[in-house]
């Protein structure tokens, strides 16, 4: 099929929508509520186009493409819409940027830069909700919230567990977290794919609030857990990891669980970290620390004279199913050469 | 497994899951497979508890732990009757369909369902169900291999599926979940006390001359002793000297009580650990290696999916990368190693293993790959990866029908230990815990061991939820909280293997008589009621 945006002539298959066209296209066009494949409530307003021959504005999100169509996503008419949608949005957002989390990080405020809308002018003003603080990850800060239901579809949609939910309080619609009082008996997993799906500071990881967006490298990894082997990103400050967001992996599609997010970092630098060789005397049974040379020496000598006593098979070593590859292969090898011996397996049995 | 998650959760008609908990045990999964059944995909879960897929399930056989093999014969059965196999796939791709055909005779619907505990009218509907789907894979996991007649049940699982022609295509396969993020890799390569990387038999001659060449050693040539059979062999006095490499067999090995006997009985215990572990405790000398994040590496995902791990942060004090450790020892005891990088490691793996032969970690940094991994078998610098095994043409040529007969298993209740335990993982924590036990708000919400009951055996000890229980089994006695519904079948328990003070000092160390991994997922107990006076003696 055949439009035009911008006067621009571009070929599409049919059904796509006119965001993915343009985005295909190289045309931006701003989102807020939309993710693909997982959101596509056609709230915010944000990706609003003109279409010759149409009266009203269409949202490029749910729209699909038509032969013909001619589109404008960057008209006076499209930009004055934007920006009053933005100021609507921001009339229940406390945009109180200078002490958020989320502040350099937050697709509002850099939507709100690329229009010239000053928080400051049309954010809400009244006195922030009390944050509800009694999940152990998870806090929602419905002040932040602007409602584009992006967590409500992740929970259902994406993780398929459906514990966020829409409600309404009086004549408004509100998001119901499960993040309150009785969190420990809901269907939440706490698996914060909502909080990496949200596009304000509302629902975050409670050790969202130790970093900046500046402040952080990230570093592309794969989860030390479990087999599926999803991809993330170590969020690295000051040589520690303070945090992971999940990455789009062939086997996970930017999904993480609870334990590859929050049970994957805590331990690197833990105070429990062995972090110098130690030897037990024999005598009294306790462990002292020792140099590599004197732990090496002593393992090399007393491992060589039972294979020049016993023969290798005297000898094993078993390997680590959650180290590396090469980690593995090198104690196989040591085991095959050095031991003289083939008692080597892993912990694929246990 | 032989195909990837992506195809079996987003092209498949009908998914038969049996033996595994993928919402808990890997999560990720779970999510994509309760997105499959949004989409509609059916699902069958044969699994002995109401676990939390089972209430989305169309059909859910509550199967009695340990009759997998039965259950899959009785399939087989079914099927047959009613002329729904593969005919052209069976005639065409495999051998010995005959010996099938006559193990599978006896598994009437009435037998099978009177062995598994279930329902024939349900075993008959999902016989149908899964032979007459376009698309099927089957997911297994450790409920099917830790028992000891676990291999004989992955062998009738590919029976089934080979029978119905459901291999070598998108949607289909045999799929083992594998539990660690590395067990697939540790396998491949060759952490085996038979098997150099990439499966090679150390008993093949030719085998055996590519690795004393490359090596530059003349090598042992008599296969080793596996790790589970390792343990009475301290005993006895026959392994003198053991290195263990991040392993805490004291905590997952099954009957506790035999592996804290075993291992003093060395004369030389070294463990390379990053935690002074239940295990660690037991060495001569700790040698302090460093974790996924101070390293440059791969993983192999259940996927056969090599992807990279990178190095991010480095901890203050005297660790050093496990490879330099094993690179060390091997000097000092005569070998010349040089010291080499993870990537020079992984040119030598491919050198020396043909189905990593296309993989690299320049590749798999590269634009091409596009952080997508490489699935092996991935023979050359130009091959894309395998993502789906078995198309066209099985590995060994003909798929190989291996019938086998059901047995029970090795401890079965009795009058002094009435009740059957099975062990599994919960979705808050990972094994030992050694990791996730370090995340402060993961032990605020899931921080004790816990033993699930029927709500009957329960009402017959007088046990309330909620309420603290001493469990014993022939070979070790704990305490745990009681949780009571009807999760579990009447007679049967479950407890999680992940804490010190828990599961597996009751479990048995019967070995599968195949690949000797133990039977964590049946046993016996007794479980009572605390007493003012039982209360202080546990």
């Amino acid at each position: 099929m055949v439009q035009f945006i911008n006067g621009t002539e571009i070929f599409t298959e049919e059904g796509t929508t006119v965001l993915k066209a343009a985005r295909n296209a190289g045309i931006h066009i701003p989102t807020l509520c939309y993710l693909e494949g997982i959101n596509d409530v056609a709230s915010c307003r944000l990706c609003v186009v003109e279409a010759e021959g149409e009266d009203a504005l269409l949202t490029a999100c749910s729209t699909p493409v038509r032969e013909g169509m001619e589109i404008h996503t960057d008209s006076p008419r499209v930009i004055s819409a934007r920006r009053a949608a933005l100021k609507l949005i921001l009339a229940s957002h406390e945009a109180n940027c200078f002490i958020c989390p989320k502040n350099g990080d937050c697709e509002l405020q850099a939507v709100c830069r690329e229009y010239g809308i000053e928080p400051e002018q049309y954010g809400r003003k009244s006195a922030p909700e009390k944050t509800r603080r009694f999940h152990p990850f998870l806090t929602y800060r419905p002040e932040l919230c602007i409602h584009c239901e992006r967590c409500v579809s992740t929970c259902e949609k994406a993780t398929g567990r459906k514990a966020i939910g829409r409600g309404r309080a009086g004549l408004a619609a509100i998001i119901e977290t499960p993040f309150g009082e009785g969190w420990d008996t809901s269907l939440c997993e706490s698996c914060g794919n909502c909080a990496q799906n949200c596009p304000t500071g509302a629902i975050i990881e409670r050790r969202r609030t130790k970093y900046r967006a500046w402040e952080v490298t990230k570093v592309r990894t794969t989860c030390p857990h479990c087999a599926v082997g999803c991809q993330m990103n170590l969020v690295v400050k000051d040589g520690r990891v303070v945090d992971v967001e999940g990455a789009d992996g062939p086997s996970n599609r930017g999904l993480l669980c609870v334990k590859g997010r929050s049970g994957s970092f805590d331990f690197i630098d833990s105070p429990e970290r062995i972090r110098t060789p130690l030897i037990k005397n024999p005598e009294t049974g306790a462990f002292e620390p020792a140099d590599w040379d004197t732990a090496l020496d002593l393992v090399a000598e007393k491992f060589t004279a039972i294979r020049n006593t016993y023969g290798g098979e005297a000898l094993a070593g078993f390997a680590c199913s959650r180290s590396t590859n090469e980690d593995i292969y090198m104690l196989q090898k040591m085991v095959r050469t050095a031991f003289n011996s083939n008692n080597t397996d892993n912990c694929a049995r246990v | 497994m032989t195909n990837t998650i992506r195809d079996i959760t987003t092209e498949s008609d009908v998914i038969l899951l049996i033996g595994s908990n993928p919402e808990e045990a890997h999560p990720v999964l779970g999510m994509q497979l309760r997105q499959a059944v949004e989409r509609g995909a059916k699902l069958i879960v044969a699994d002995p508890r109401d676990i939390d897929l089972a209430a989305r399930a169309n059909i859910h056989l509550k199967l009695r732990p340990g009759t997998n093999v039965a259950f899959a014969n009785g399939m087989m059965h079914i099927i047959l009757a009613e002329g729904l196999e593969d005919r052209a796939f069976i005639e065409n791709r495999t051998e010995n369909f005959e010996a099938l055909r006559e193990m599978v005779k006896d598994y009437t619907p009435e037998r099978t369902a009177a062995i598994c505990g279930i329902d024939p009218i349900r075993l008959i509907e999902a016989a149908r169900l899964y032979a007459t789907a376009e698309r099927a894979p089957i997911l297994y996991c450790l409920g099917v291999t830790e028992h000891s007649t676990g291999t004989e049940g992955v062998m009738s699982l590919s029976n089934l599926a080979m029978l119905c022609g459901k291999l070598g295509r998108p949607g289909c396969g045999v799929n083992p979940i594998r539990g660690q993020n590395n067990v697939q890799g540790a396998c491949d390569m060759g952490a085996d006390p038979e098997k150099f990387p990439g499966y090679q038999k150390l008993t093949d001659p030719a085998v055996m001359e590519k690795f004393e060449k490359a090596w530059g050693k003349t090598l042992n040539h008599t296969p080793g002793i596996k790790a589970t059979d390792c343990f009475p062999k301290m005993q006895t006095g026959e392994i003198k000297g053991l290195l263990i490499f991040g392993e805490d067999p004291v905590r997952t090995d099954p009957n506790t009580a035999h592996v804290i006997k075993s291992l003093p009985s060395l004369d030389f215990l070294v463990v390379d650990e990053l935690f002074l572990t239940e295990t660690a405790k037991l060495a001569d000398v700790i040698l302090p290696g460093r974790s996924y994040a101070e390293k440059e590496g791969t993983f192999s995902n259940t996927e056969r999916r090599v992807q990279r791990v990178r190095k991010a942060v480095e901890i203050a004090g005297e660790t050093r990368p496990d490879t330099w450790i094993f690179t060390e020892i091997m000097r000092r005891m005569g070998y010349a190693q040089p010291h080499l990088t993870p990537a020079q490691i992984m040119e030598e793996i491919s050198s020396l293993t043909p189905s990593f032969g296309g993989i690299s970690h320049a590749r798999l940094d590269s634009e091409e790959v596009g952080g997508r991994g490489l699935q092996w078998p991935c023979p050359a610098p130009d091959h894309p990866g395998t993502p789906i095994l078995h198309v066209g043409k099985f590995a060994r040529g003909l798929g190989y029908f291996r019938p086998a007969a059901y047995k029970p298993s090795t401890e079965l209740p009795d009058e002094a230990y009435p009740l059957l335990l099975m062990t599994g993982r919960i979705l808050y924590h990972y094994n030992a815990c050694a990791m996730t036990d370090k995340t402060e708000g993961i032990c605020e919400i899931a921080g004790g061991s816990f033993i699930e009951m029927h709500t009957k055996d329960a009402a017959r000890l007088h046990v309330e939820d909620g309420e603290m229980v001493a469990i014993s089994s022939r070979r070790g006695r704990i305490t745990a909280q009681a949780r009571v519904s009807e999760k579990t079948r009447e007679g049967e328990c479950w407890m999680p293997f992940h804490y010190m003070d828990g599961a597996n000092w009751l479990t048995i160390d019967a070995l599968d008589s195949i690949s000797s991994t133990p039977e964590y997922k049946v046993c016996a107990i007794r479980v009572e009621k605390l007493t003012e006076e039982t209360k202080h003696n546990v």
